[in-house]
Formats: structure tokens, C-alpha cells, sequence
């Protein structure tokens, strides 16, 4: 896919996300927000074996560890057609199968239930090991949060996958600088964290998480040095902006798990709109 | 037929495994610096291509034996109980709520290891495990019950399981030439059939109650041991269906009576508008400590010898 339409699918995606957070009441907006760019290439245009309608042993996966992002992750199941659209407005209601976060049994694609943070990393390295035991070509994928590698299990998990060799698994931290108790820089400063990843073993690549080519060449990047045979799992640290997109959420802590009231959606979706208009128009 | 040697229920669960990993290519093994205690290491040296050494890092180790499940294998995590319950929420989240065909082991169950005290022992995994929606809870009494156990938790047994195995040696109780069915609680002494006392008891203080169980009939007390090697779900037909004309029902575990075995009876018993009186023995909400396991037996009031005095002096107290 053209990283034009990319973009463009990227901007549709932040308004699905604001109407169901808005629909819920409640959720998170900043961490969704700031992944939305990172998920779209790699649900769009890396990962193979996703079509809608068949769920094949032979897809790569996706393990979504920072849970609280998920409604992005909804978003790009119905847009891919896994779910149905309308299914959006179910989000965290009684019965739905998009709980508040992920939930493997309930959805399938959910590839494990994530929302206690710092296990995700443990799972998809436990995939990556069955998947290769399998002479399966599947790849995996797990995106972690920033706050979430204060988790020390995520720490055991970086000591492991180098181990076993897994070039198979790729890592994405999406380092939106933000927890809830304020910048993780104050909560738990975490530098040099390209250099600790690369300690442990890592071959790391360090993007704009916003730049949908720089994304996409992350992914490619990582997916030939598997294809060629290398014995490193690739860390990507992609910088990103909490709340990106929506201008009065940008850097704003208080936005990472708060519901716009229906006059801020209003203002948010306006402001994405005026965006994707001037997308569309320059790549018409 | 020669008389069988004590053996512990590790070691009779590290030799079924590398049995049975035999005929079962999806079976996978990861340990945390522990193989050589949990037994595992017998399939480590059999099969080290489906070995995965974690090293001191549980919670990764559950996390990623979740992983592997999901990739189609059959992961079989093993530690301490102690150490595995303290990683209780990757097993929370990543093994139970993900629904994960994941089988933890936990060996070093209660204050039988002995000298290596409190730390080491697993006194509160039961009540963690079963806990937790869906989760097995299965505790072999012998080496041949765990035999048939792992056999059942292979072939049967879908979803997370946790096995809960001694350190220790125990002596041979299944009865040869007997049905094992799972799930469902076994009458030892099926020749006792009015009994005075029921006592219920799982893994290694099955034998206790069975010693009791001789102590006391030489006082002209009929005790029927039932021994319960699942925990979860437990078999509260068979239970309630059995209580005759008992004046006194006993729990014994190695564990904390919170949470445990005694729970699982209460449970069943609460259910009822009539039933005897029920004594828990086990860990009475008190740490465990480095010493003789069977000394340690002695002062927990779990042998043979301090389960029949308590009996004892529970009937004299109806009487």
C-alpha cells in the first residue's frame, strides 16, 4: 500500500477510535492514538495472512501488551472486516466481545489477553517459539508500551528471546513519554533505552513512530534480517505523541484514559476531517 | 508381585513425562533453574530440543509456556508451587484468562520438604490455583496415582491445570488392579462400611490418614479414608453421598486450611441442612519452619499419630 493511503487510513482509523471511546464513556484516547500509526502499516501493509473471514495457522501475529490501546486495535478489525462495524458501538458494554481490553477467548485475533501490563512480550516470545518449532514462517509482533517496560517480567523476557534466537519476533515500544501518574521520565526515567535493548542482545532501530515510511521500513528491515538468516529479535522504538492527531490531546497526560465529552469529539473529529480532506485532495 | 518402593510424586511425574512425551510431539517443557528438584531433567536429557531452560524468571516462564500453547503445543511450566504462585498474575492473566492449555507444576508441596523451611514450601497454592475460573487442581497421593494422573492431564484434560507433586517419598496406596477415575474421590478402605469417622485427605497425608485410620480402629473407632485427587472441581457427589451415619468428618492436608482441602470439604458440607461436625487439619494460618518433616507432621498435628489423638478427643468431646 502507498504510505499516502496509508495515512489516509491511519486518519480514518483515529475516528473510529474517538466515536467508540466516545459511545464507552470511557477508554483511552492518548495511548491509542499515539499506536494508531505504527498498527495501520503493520495491519495493512506488513503482516501476512490476515484476510478477513479465515483465521490461518500460517498468519503472523499480533500481541497488543500495552491492553489499553485496543480500541485501536477494534478499529482495524473492523476496517480489515473481522468484525462488524456497528460492533464498534459495543465497546466495554455487557456482553460485547470488546471488552475494556483485550480478551483472547471472546475475539478472535486477540492473540492473548493483555490489559495487566508487562506479560505480552512473554507470550509472543512463547508464539515465536512454537511457531518456529513448527517450521512455520509466521512472524510476531508485540507492542509495548513505555511505561509498561517499568514491568520487570518484560526485563526477563528481554534477557530470553536473544537466547532462543528469535529474529522471528519483533518488538515495538511505542515510547509516548506519558504514564498516568505523569511523564515517565518522572514516574521512572528509562534511558538510554535504545542502548539497554542492544545490551540485551537486541537489534534495535530507532524511527518516528509517525512517519509511515519510516515505519514501514522498520518492519522491512527487521523482516530481511530474519529472512537472511539472522539470530537477533529486532526492538523498533518508535517516538511517538500521546494523543497524536487531536491537537488539544497531544502530550496531554490527562488524556490517556479519559472520554472526550461530546463537544471535544465534535472539535477532534472536525479537526481529523479538515486532515484526511487535504490527504485525499493531494493524492487524488 | 515385589513390594514397591516409597517414591515421591516429583519423581514419579518427571519419569511419566518423558514417558509419555514418547507418543506426544506437542509436549514441550520449560523449568526455571529447577530440573534437577522438579524432575524434569529426565526429559530435559531425553528430548533438549523440546526443553526450555528459563532460568530464574518465572513469570516469563509462564508467560511464555502460554505462548507455546497457542502455537499448538502442550507446555508443561515447572517450579516450587511457591515460586509458580508467586507469579500469580501472568498465571492470572496469561495462562487462565487467555485460556491457555498450559499444565503448571508445582513441586516441594507443604512442610513435608522439611529443612529447607518456609520459603520453599508451598502452603497456599491450592487456594491461589483454585481460585482462578476453569483451573484444575489435581494432587496425586503415590507414584502410580500420579502416573495415571499425568496420563489423564495428557489426554483428557483440556484447559489450565496445575499438578501439585512432594519432594518427599510416599508410600504405595493404589490399590493394584483398581479403577483410577478422575476427578472422583477414592475410598480407601471400601471393607469399613459403617464408618465412624470420615476423613478425607490428598497427596502425601493420604498415608497419614491412612496410618490414623489403623490407630484408630485398634481403639474400635471405623474410620474410611477417602483420598481426593482433585481438588478442583471437587467430587461433592461422591461426598455428599457418603456420610452415612459418621459422627465427625476430617480434612487433612499439607497446606493452609484456608483455601485448601479443608475449604473444598466445608464447601461441599455448607451445602447441606444437616451434616457432622468438620476438623480441618493442616497449616493453621501459620508460616511453616526448617525441621524434620516428620517432626514438623508431628507439631501441624497431620501424622498419623496426632490425626487419630484428635479424633480421639473430638468423639470423647461428643460422647
Amino acid at each position: 500500500m502507498l504510505s499516502t493511503e496509508l495515512e489516509v487510513l491511519a486518519e480514518e482509523l483515529r475516528i473510529k477510535i474517538i466515536d467508540m471511546i466516545v459511545e464507552a464513556g470511557s477508554g483511552h484516547p492518548g495511548g491509542s492514538l499515539s499506536a494508531t500509526d505504527i498498527l495501520t502499516v503493520l495491519w495493512f501493509d506488513e503482516m501476512k495472512g490476515l484476510e478477513a473471514g479465515r483465521l490461518s495457522p500460517d498468519r503472523d501475529r499480533f500481541i497488543l501488551s500495552k491492553g489499553h490501546a485496543v480500541p485501536a486495535l477494534y478499529a482495524i478489525l473492523a476496517q480489515k472486516g473481522f468484525i462488524p462495524e456497528e460492533e464498534l458501538k459495543t465497546l466495554r458494554k455487557i456482553g460485547s466481545r470488546l471488552q475494556g481490553h483485550p480478551d483472547r477467548v471472546r475475539l478472535p485475533l486477540v492473540e492473548t489477553s493483555t490489559g495487566s501490563l508487562g506479560q505480552g512480550l512473554s507470550v509472543a516470545q512463547g508464539l515465536a517459539l512454537g511457531l518456529r518449532s513448527a517450521k512455520k514462517k509466521s512472524r510476531v509482533y508485540c507492542m509495548v508500551g513505555d511505561g509498561e517496560t517499568e514491568e520487570g517480567q518484560i526485563w526477563e523476557a528481554a534477557m530470553s528471546a536473544p537466547k532462543f534466537k528469535l529474529s522471528n519476533l519483533c518488538v515495538i515500544q511505542d515510547n509516548n513519554k506519558g504514564q498516568i501518574d505523569g511523564p515517565v521520565a518522572q514516574v521512572m526515567p528509562l534511558e538510554p533505552i535504545g542502548d539497554k535493548w542492544r545490551a540485551f542482545g537486541w537489534h534495535v532501530i530507532e524511527i518516528d513512530g509517525h512517519d509511515i515510511r519510516q515505519i514501514s521500513a522498520a518492519f522491512a528491515e527487521a523482516r530481511c534480517l530474519d529472512e537472511s538468516g539472522g539470530a537477533q529479535p529486532v526492538f523498533i522504538l518508535a517516538q511517538t505523541i500521546k494523543g497524536k492527531g487531536v491537537s488539544y490531546m497531544e502530550h496531554k497526560i490527562d488524556w490517556h484514559g479519559a472520554a472526550p465529552k461530546a463537544e471535544e469529539a465534535k472539535t477532534a473529529r472536525q479537526e481529523i476531517l479538515n486532515r484526511l480532506k487535504e490527504k485525499r485532495g493531494s493524492h487524488a | 508381585m515385589p513390594e514397591l518402593k516409597p517414591k515421591s510424586t516429583r519423581q514419579a511425574f518427571g519419569e511419566a513425562l518423558a514417558t509419555l512425551a514418547e507418543a506426544h510431539p506437542e509436549i514441550v517443557v520449560l523449568d526455571a533453574d529447577l530440573s534437577k528438584s522438579t524432575k524434569t531433567d529426565i526429559f530435559a536429557r531425553k528430548f533438549p530440543e523440546r526443553f526450555f531452560e528459563m532460568g530464574i524468571a518465572e513469570a516469563n516462564m509462564i508467560g511464555t509456556a502460554a505462548g507455546l500453547a497457542f502455537a499448538g503445543k502442550l507446555p508443561f511450566a515447572c517450579s516450587f508451587g511457591c515460586f509458580l504462585t508467586g507469579r500469580y498474575d501472568p498465571i492470572r492473566m496469561s495462562v487462565v484468562y487467555s485460556q491457555a492449555n498450559v499444565r503448571l507444576v508445582g513441586t516441594h508441596a507443604g512442610v513435608g520438604i522439611g529443612d529447607d523451611g518456609h520459603s520453599q514450601m508451598g502452603i497456599e497454592d491450592v487456594a491461589l490455583m483454585r481460585a482462578l475460573p476453569t483451573m484444575g487442581v489435581f494432587q496425586p497421593m503415590d507414584a502410580r496415582e500420579t502416573e495415571l494422573l499425568m496420563n489423564y492431564l495428557v489426554n483428557d484434560w483440556t484447559g489450565p491445570a496445575y499438578l501439585r507433586l512432594t519432594r518427599q517419598n510416599l508410600p504405595n496406596l493404589f490399590p493394584a488392579g483398581s479403577d483410577f477415575e478422575p476427578g472422583k474421590l477414592m475410598n480407601l478402605n471400601p471393607e469399613v462400611t459403617v464408618a465412624d469417622v470420615i476423613c478425607i485427605a490428598s497427596g502425601a497425608t493420604v498415608a497419614e490418614a491412612v496410618g490414623a485410620s489403623q490407630l484408630l480402629q485398634a481403639r474400635g473407632v471405623d474410620v474410611s479414608v477417602w483420598n481426593a485427587h482433585c481438588l478442583k472441581p471437587f467430587d461433592r457427589e461422591t461426598l455428599q453421598a457418603n456420610l452415612g451415619k459418621a459422627k465427625l468428618i476430617v480434612s487433612v492436608e499439607d497446606h493452609s486450611v484456608i483455601g485448601g482441602l479443608g475449604s473444598c470439604v466445608s464447601e461441599v458440607l455448607s451445602e447441606l441442612t444437616r451434616h457432622p461436625p468438620l476438623v480441618r487439619l493442616g497449616i493453621q494460618d501459620v508460616f511453616g519452619e526448617s525441621g524434620d518433616p516428620t517432626e514438623l507432621y508431628d507439631i501441624h498435628g497431620i501424622s498419623a499419630k496426632s490425626i487419630a489423638q484428635t479424633v480421639l478427643g473430638r468423639l470423647k468431646e461428643h460422647e
